[in-house]
């Protein structure tokens, strides 16, 4: 019934990407509505980075790396759908290992023995599977209190959530901690991050534009999808031809 | 006021050079990266306050890359109509500027470290790719650019995660020239206030 309906969701969503005129870097025709949600999202985070002595993130290095390992480990079942959905079953084969090696001799995932093997983790989600299926990125969007995204990225967001494998191999209980072994991850991860986010956000003169600017540009790197401008101030003086 | 025999020298010298710099070498670009981070590496480990490493990046930022270029196409078509006099402030500003910026980014690599991977021929420049090894997260891919178009091999723009420091910093100037009206010399006083 969930996969019904994230599949249903997911031809739904693709149809409604909206398209970017050619050649296009920046597609962004909500953007009046993504800026009063970064208004938002900006005061939601007014205290990160704001506090002038504080150096480096505020949960302590070991603790933060543990809840990400885990936080990792729990989506790692997502991951590896993910993989095999994209025809890439190295991926997916290198990822089982992990999830195997993590679980059983890392204490369910909070070390990741598995990386000191040399066996990193090959990162998807269905955003991705979206994008090598060939769906276009769409509009660019900013969400409450998740920031960043696109069409594309956004649908991948919830499809992931339908489709996470995890339920099959564990309890109602289990699956608890699990999602608040995750979320608490993702804070672990923001909290990281925090500083460079906030000074982007709070020193820049339009704050939002460089957040869509940064996020879309990642994103495509990750994506592998080649840059779709580049610099050459020798040939173009004022980037301006 | 130059003489005769000077200005045959200059003008000599001129035909000669540009020749002699158009040899963009793959391997001057990875050594002059590699200097760079080894450098960068030795400022990350001293432990110093912020400040202060904020002022050995800026040493190195005006050492290792080509400032008045990546400054003029940071501020784009403006720079046309500019005085030679007003690029001179806003270059100087925008020095202090990008260091300060990109300066305490570098800082959050402490205990980490930069890697120089390989460089190959990419467009017009030399690309040269390093690693940086952080703590405790996943390690990051950065991208030199280098070229000798300045007449010495150095680096004119870098990518951090496939974000490309010129046109987002292109994109950040140019918000900032319209919150000061588009004058230049308000925002030479802005930057240089960093």
């Amino acid at each position: 019934m969930k996969i019904a309906f994230a599949l249903c969701l997911t031809l739904a969503s693709v149809a409604a990407c909206s398209t970017a005129p050619d050649g296009a870097t920046v597609h962004d025709p909500y953007e009046t509505r993504n800026r009063s949600v970064h208004e938002f999202n900006k005061r939601l985070t007014g205290g990160l980075g704001s506090d002038e002595d504080r150096s480096g993130p505020r949960i302590p290095q070991d603790i933060s790396a543990r809840l990400i390992d885990f936080a990792d480990n729990v989506a790692m079942p997502g991951v590896i759908l993910n993989n095999t959905l994209q025809g890439d079953f190295v991926g997916a084969t290198s990822n089982t290992m992990r999830f195997l090696i993590n679980t059983v001799f890392g204490a369910f995932g909070v070390f990741d023995p598995a990386d000191i093997m040399g066996l990193e983790e090959i990162d998807a989600d269905f955003g991705q599977t979206l994008s090598v299926w060939g769906a276009p990125e769409g509009a660019y969007l900013e969400l409450p209190l998740l920031g960043p995204s696109t069409e594309r990225d956004f649908a991948g967001d919830i499809v992931d959530v339908l489709i996470d494998p995890l339920g099959l191999f564990v309890t109602d209980d289990q699956l608890v901690v699990a999602s608040v072994g995750s979320i608490a991850g993702r804070i672990a991860k923001i909290d990281q991050v925090g500083d460079t986010i906030g000074d982007v956000l709070n020193e820049s003169a339009d704050s939002y534009a460089q957040a869509r600017l940064i996020y879309l540009q990642n994103r495509r790197y990750e994506l592998g999808i080649e840059a779709a401008e580049v610099a050459d101030p020798y040939a173009d003086l004022y980037g301006d031809q | 006021m130059l003489n005769r025999r000077q200005v045959i020298i200059a003008a000599a010298s001129a035909s000669i050079l540009p020749q002699a710099a158009a040899a963009l070498s793959v391997s001057e670009s990875q050594s002059i990266v590699a200097a760079l981070v080894t450098e960068v590496n030795a400022v990350i480990a001293s432990g110093k306050s912020e400040a202060a490493m904020i002022s050995d990046f800026a040493v190195l930022f005006d050492r290792y890359s080509d400032v008045p270029t990546i400054a003029r196409y940071c501020l784009g078509a403006d720079a046309r109509s500019a005085s030679p006099a007003q690029m001179q402030a806003y270059t100087a500003a925008f020095r202090g500027y990008i260091a300060s910026k990109y300066g305490r980014r570098f800082r959050e690599f402490v205990g980490g470290e930069i890697i120089v991977e390989g460089a190959a021929p990419v467009k017009s420049w030399i690309e040269v790719e390093t690693t940086v090894q952080l703590r405790g997260r996943s390690p990051l891919r950065m991208d030199f650019h280098v070229s000798d178009r300045s007449g010495s091999h150095k680096f004119f723009n870098f990518i951090i995660e496939g974000v490309n420091m010129l046109l987002t910093e292109r994109a950040e100037i140019g918000a900032l020239l319209d919150r000061q009206g588009r004058n230049l010399d308000a925002l030479t006083a802005e930057i240089g206030a960093v």
